[in-house]
């Protein structure tokens, strides 16, 4: 009796799980049945009625029928959980073509952005970054780097004057002078920083621009060291395959003098527009540090030698970039800036 | 220096095959920079001398005539429309380019095409045409070189010219013209021989110079002048030679055509000759009416102080006496170096001539040219310091020229006064120490032969390197290293890395600062702009600054490009101004922009550097306000490790910000900088049109705060206990005051505080506003209890309502 009654539960039970489609009406048949008023606990209830010596055999078929239904109801709670899931996904599609939600951060100047390349390369080489003023003695700008007074360098054409004494400076070699003085050696050191020459505004001319210095001096530093350092650096900031040529030149602050070009990074040397047809483009200055120089900066000149280089930032920075005009510069045109 | 190849082979001889590349190449790599080359016949193609045999009108064009020309192999037809053939004239020689050929321009002497002009037959007017007659425009020069061409229409030649040949040679067009870049330590490659020599010394050919004889008749120099320098510093050396019975006329084509390749208009043989020595040589001369010269006498004096002078440009010059003067008994006849006097010039009548060929001190001649604002020939290669062993040899050359050119009698004999002979300039010769400049691993033999073809002698006795006395270069053995190293070739020169101590490599702190600066701008999408170190005194006025503001004082450039770049900054924001107001002009939106920009203090004493300051500014228009500059200083900041409060003191009293709406930043009592609105008066002024921000933060004065070392605080094992407060104050009092108030009274408890209402209007009686804040407290090692929070409330409360701020029921 009490056996079909519990037949009749379960398959009452097993009917309404089916039946269902929602977890909360699965609930509901959860109460119904193995509540605390539900059917299956109503028939625990009339336990007392069975006969003692029956009652452990009817027990084993309560909690089995108790199992079962557990075990149906788990398993369809499992199932419509994996099918709402599934629903919900598939609501929930969206247009990945959509446009994205920037943070709108902003962009280095391009001078910057060539001026790091090129302290990321002497850095690791093992070069210290120092600055040095701008608005500076004439002695640091021109007399301690062996321009004497009267030196066509000098003409008032090129130099912005303060007074008799002080000047904008008109090359980072200012620099040069200051860390000698230190008298702390070996020195390997760049300089970056805006110099100043009286050239009216134009594509390729600015009365302030920026340059990095760059000097080494230690003991037994050869003019073929520069040429090493030099191609190296070339190679890192232009790439792996550019090509360097040293040209005699000179420099009132430097014996024996050169300028290097490298070979052109749009063309890789055949010539083209950029270049002018050359393959070669023309990129800083360098040479051995005068003696001279060594004398007024009070460096033995014959226990130590060295050499020195200046860059001219914006040249490095437009050519690489393809920027043809100065002027850009210096206006900070949004449209401009955002495009590095 | 611009200079023919031509003129270069003929004193070196073996350059012959040597292509325009080549030499151009070589010459580069040896120190001689070729900065560009032209070849004047690159577009002149299939151009001959012809003869005009006939000239017959158009039968269907009055402007054009039909003519029969003899190109010497036959005779071609060609019609032209130049008003020098005209009909029934002949025997004119002509260059005429056949059917085929090419010209290098049009014949208006405008820009020429850089192929050229290619000419074929064809018919004008239905005439049959076989080629075309050329006007000197048309071969790529002008009557300025040419003076003997027609002013318009064909160039007809002189009757020298051989039927049948090449055109371009007879015209010395078969040339190529090199612009070299010297350098101003040789002074010596700023003449013909110069450059030739180190020609002659790069491709290891022979090298001959004009070889010069002292000319002249039997009469002596001395008795029609004598020389007395005055000034012996400012003239070194001055020789005068005598010239009577001149001719005046053209000089020969050979020396018209070299002067053309080097620039210089032909006028006639006198004034020919000297241009020609002064490409040659290098050294200027000057020529003098000789009848003009008072008292046979020159005297080399300074000029007195305001004396007036008459330049053979007819413009009167008014001298100082640092300025060099030629003078005869009784007055000045030319101004040193720079140029003659009206008084003393060749005229078409002139009979007998004074040379002169000095040696002027370049520093002084330079002055002189920049403060009379004129600058010659002469005087340009004067003032790079000229060798007084060159002076003799060029006089004596042009003399030379005159015989030659038959312009003229040379007096015998040379007035040449040279108080103070240079000194010979001597060099140990240490080869060991130019291969360890150098890095290389020259033999002394192979120096030896560089020395050789630069005309460095060798005393063994003295272990002596003897310089030329051109060579005013060299002076030391690092100059020895940079000839060693320009034959031995830079490119043979290995390369290696410095084998030193190993030395490390970094950026300073501050260098560090203002790259967090950086990044903090770009991460808060500013993007970094730069503008001018230098501006105008006008930007006080518009940056309404107080006209007795210490900014006003500022380093002023004595020679700026004008008076817009006058004056070192003083406070970096016009330059930001001016370029958010470029960007708002052209209609760019939300526009951020930050400068890391030098200011400019100067020293109350002018005799020492002004104090630079870097200032981290920034600035935009568009989405935002106030608030959203003070979230990046403060995000700024805190990357730094600026823990404590910073100050925003309403009082900034900065004339170019809202007076309402900016604050002086300040921390631990340092100011550190300002932010704000833009007035809207300098918004207008600048012309933007919108409201704009801006925050400026003193980079020296917070690199004592800024820290980089971080310890780990721990995370929060205990809950945290949150009380909020709202409150009614008067508007005036600032949030900021019950800040401060809660932080003081908070204490080590308090975890932070946060403002989450703020309103003014309904409800609230007029002149006061509603403020809540949420307060949260936290213990490190315990739960709180309710009394401990409790307590701090009760002393932050009361110091509230000490300061006229209520609790809001």
């Amino acid at each position: 009796m009490m056996k079909e009654r519990l037949q009749e539960i379960r398959e009452k039970a097993l009917e309404q799980i089916n039946a269902t489609d929602s977890l909360e009406k699965l609930q509901e048949v959860r109460v119904a049945f193995l509540g605390k008023k539900g059917e299956l606990t109503e028939v625990l209830k009339g336990m007392k009625d069975v006969a003692p010596e029956d009652r452990p055999a009817v027990g084993q078929i309560v909690n089995d029928t108790r199992k079962s239904i557990e075990e149906v109801l788990e398993k369809a709670k499992k199932n419509l959980a994996a099918s709402l899931r599934e629903a919900q996904l598939k609501s929930e599609v969206i247009d990945v073509t959509l446009p994205a939600k920037k943070n709108n951060v902003g962009h280095s100047h391009p001078n910057t952005i060539a001026l790091e390349e090129v302290e990321k390369i002497f850095i690791g080489m093992g070069y210290e970054v120092v600055e040095g003023p701008e608005v500076e003695f004439d002695y640091y700008n021109f007399e301690a780097l062996n321009i004497p007074a009267n030196h066509p360098a000098k003409d008032e054409q090129d130099t912005f004057y303060i007074n008799d004494k002080i000047v904008l400076r008109t090359q980072t070699s200012s620099v040069q002078v200051h860390e000698m003085e230190k008298g702390k050696l070996p020195i390997k050191m760049i300089s970056p920083g805006r110099v100043y020459r009286a050239d009216e505004v134009d594509a390729t001319h600015s009365p302030c621009f920026h340059q990095i210095e760059g000097m080494v001096i230690d003991e037994n530093v050869t003019f073929a060291d520069l040429k090493g350092t030099l191609a190296e650096w070339a190679r890192q900031y232009f790439g792996p395959d550019t090509k360097v040529k040293f040209r005699p030149h000179h420099f009132p602050f430097t014996e024996p003098s050169a300028e290097m070009d490298v070979t052109c990074f749009k063309c890789g040397g055949k010539g083209c527009r950029m270049c002018k047809g050359e393959g070669w483009i023309e990129i800083l200055g360098c040479g051995m540090v005068h003696p001279h120089v060594f004398e007024m900066s009070g460096i033995d000149k014959d226990k130590y030698t060295g050499f020195a280089f200046g860059i001219g930032l914006e040249r490095i920075a437009d050519l690489k970039r393809e920027i043809d005009d100065m002027r850009l510069l210096y206006e900070n045109d949004i449209r401009f800036l955002k495009q590095f | 220096m611009n200079t023919s190849l031509n003129w270069i082979k003929a004193m070196v001889p073996g350059l012959e095959d040597v292509s325009v590349q080549e030499f151009g190449d070589a010459m580069t790599l040896s120190g001689t920079k070729v900065e560009s080359f032209e070849s004047l016949d690159k577009n002149l193609e299939k151009i001959v001398i012809g003869q005009v045999e006939s000239v017959e009108k158009h039968p269907d064009a009055d402007k054009l005539v039909v003519c029969q020309v003899n190109v010497g192999t036959e005779t071609v037809q060609i019609v032209t429309g130049a008003p020098n053939i005209p009909v029934g004239s002949s025997g004119q020689k002509v260059p005429v380019v056949l059917d085929g050929g090419r010209v290098a321009g049009g014949h208006d002497g405008g820009e020429l095409p850089e192929n050229g002009i290619k000419i074929k037959k064809g018919k004008l007017r239905g005439v049959e045409s076989f080629g075309m007659m050329c006007a000197i425009e048309e071969l790529g020069s002008s009557r300025e070189f040419y003076p003997d061409a027609a002013e318009d229409g064909i160039y007809i030649l002189p009757d020298d010219a051989v039927v049948g040949s090449d055109a371009i040679e007879y015209l010395g067009l078969h040339d190529t013209i090199y612009e070299y870049e010297i350098t101003n330590n040789r002074v010596d490659c700023y003449s013909v021989i110069g450059i030739a020599r180190e020609a002659a010394a790069t491709f290891k050919k022979e090298f001959h110079p004009p070889v010069v004889t002292e000319t002249g008749n039997n009469e002596k120099v001395e008795d029609y002048i004598s020389v007395d320098i005055q000034d012996t510093e400012l003239c070194k050396r001055y020789t005068a030679r005598v010239v009577k019975n001149i001719k005046l006329a053209p000089s020969p084509k050979w020396m018209q055509l070299r002067l053309a390749s080097a620039g210089i208009r032909p006028i006639n043989n006198i004034v020919d000759i000297t241009n020609y020595v002064m490409e040659e040589y290098g050294q200027p001369m000057h020529a003098y009416d000789l009848d003009t010269i008072a008292g046979k006498k020159i005297v080399v004096r300074r000029a007195a102080e305001g004396e007036k002078f008459e330049t053979l440009d007819e413009q009167e010059r008014i001298l100082d006496d640092s300025m060099l003067m030629i003078c005869d008994a009784d007055k000045a006849i030319g101004l040193a170096g720079i140029m003659g006097g009206q008084n003393s010039k060749i005229t078409d009548d002139v009979q007998t001539m004074l040379f002169e060929a000095a040696t002027f001190d370049g520093t002084n001649i330079r002055k002189s040219t920049k403060k009379l604002g004129m600058r010659t020939d002469a005087s340009g290669k004067f003032e790079k310091g000229l060798d007084p062993e060159n002076a003799l040899a060029a006089m004596n050359r042009a003399c030379q020229l005159v015989e030659e050119l038959g312009a003229g009698e040379v007096v015998g004999g040379v007035i040449d006064v040279y108080p103070k002979k240079k000194e010979q300039v001597r060099i140990t010769f240490e080869p060991e120490k130019i291969n360890k400049l150098l890095g290389t691993n020259v033999s002394v033999e192979e120096m030896m032969e560089y020395f050789g073809r630069l005309e460095i002698e060798y005393d063994k006795a003295s272990n002596e390197l003897v310089i030329p006395s051109f060579r005013q270069d060299l002076l030391r053995t690092a100059d020895i290293a940079e000839e060693v190293a320009r034959f031995f070739g830079y490119a043979n020169i290995p390369t290696t890395l410095p084998s030193g101590n190993t030395t490390m490599g970094g950026i300073s702190f501050a260098h560090t600062v203002e790259n967090v600066a950086r990044e903090i701008a770009q991460f808060c999408g500013f993007s970094q702009a730069m503008t001018y170190s230098f501006e105008s005194p006008k930007v006080f006025d518009k940056l309404k600054i107080a006209e007795d503001d210490a900014l006003r004082k500022t380093v002023v450039i004595s020679n700026p490009l004008g008076e817009d770049f006058s004056i070192m900054r003083t406070l970096p924001i016009n330059g930001m101004l001016t370029s958010l107001a470029t960007n708002y002009n052209r209609r760019n939106k939300d526009v951020k922009l930050y400068e890391i920009a030098t200011i400019y203090l100067p020293s109350e004493n002018p005799e020492e550097l002004p104090d630079e300051r870097k200032q981290f500014t920034l600035g935009f228009f568009g989405d935002g306000d106030f608030f959203t500059m003070k979230g990046v200083v403060e995000e700024f900041f805190e990357k730094l490790g600026m823990t404590e409060r910073v100050e925003y003191n309403p009082e900034a009293g900065k004339n170019f910000l809202h007076p309402g709406r900016q604050a002086k930043m300040s921390y631990q009592g340092v100011e550190i900088g300002y932010l704000g609105e833009v007035h809207p008066d300098v918004a207008d002024t600048y012309g933007i049109g919108e409201r704009a921000y801006l925050a400026v933060v003193d980079l020296p004065a917070i690199l004592a705060f800024a820290n980089f070392d971080r310890k780990y605080q721990g995370i929060a094992k205990f809950p945290a206990v949150s009380r909020d407060i709202s409150m009614v104050m008067p508007k005036s009092v600032l949030v900021g005051e019950v800040e401060k108030i809660i932080e003081k009274r908070g204490g080590a408890l308090l975890e932070k505080y946060e403002l989450f209402d703020i309103y003014e209007g309904a409800q609230i009686k007029t002149g006061f506003k509603s403020v809540a804040y949420s307060i949260s407290f936290r213990a490190k090692d315990r739960t709180l209890e309710d009394k401990d929070v409790s307590d701090i409330m009760e002393k932050i409360l009361s110091d509230l309502s000490e300061i006229g701020i209520e609790l809001r029921s």
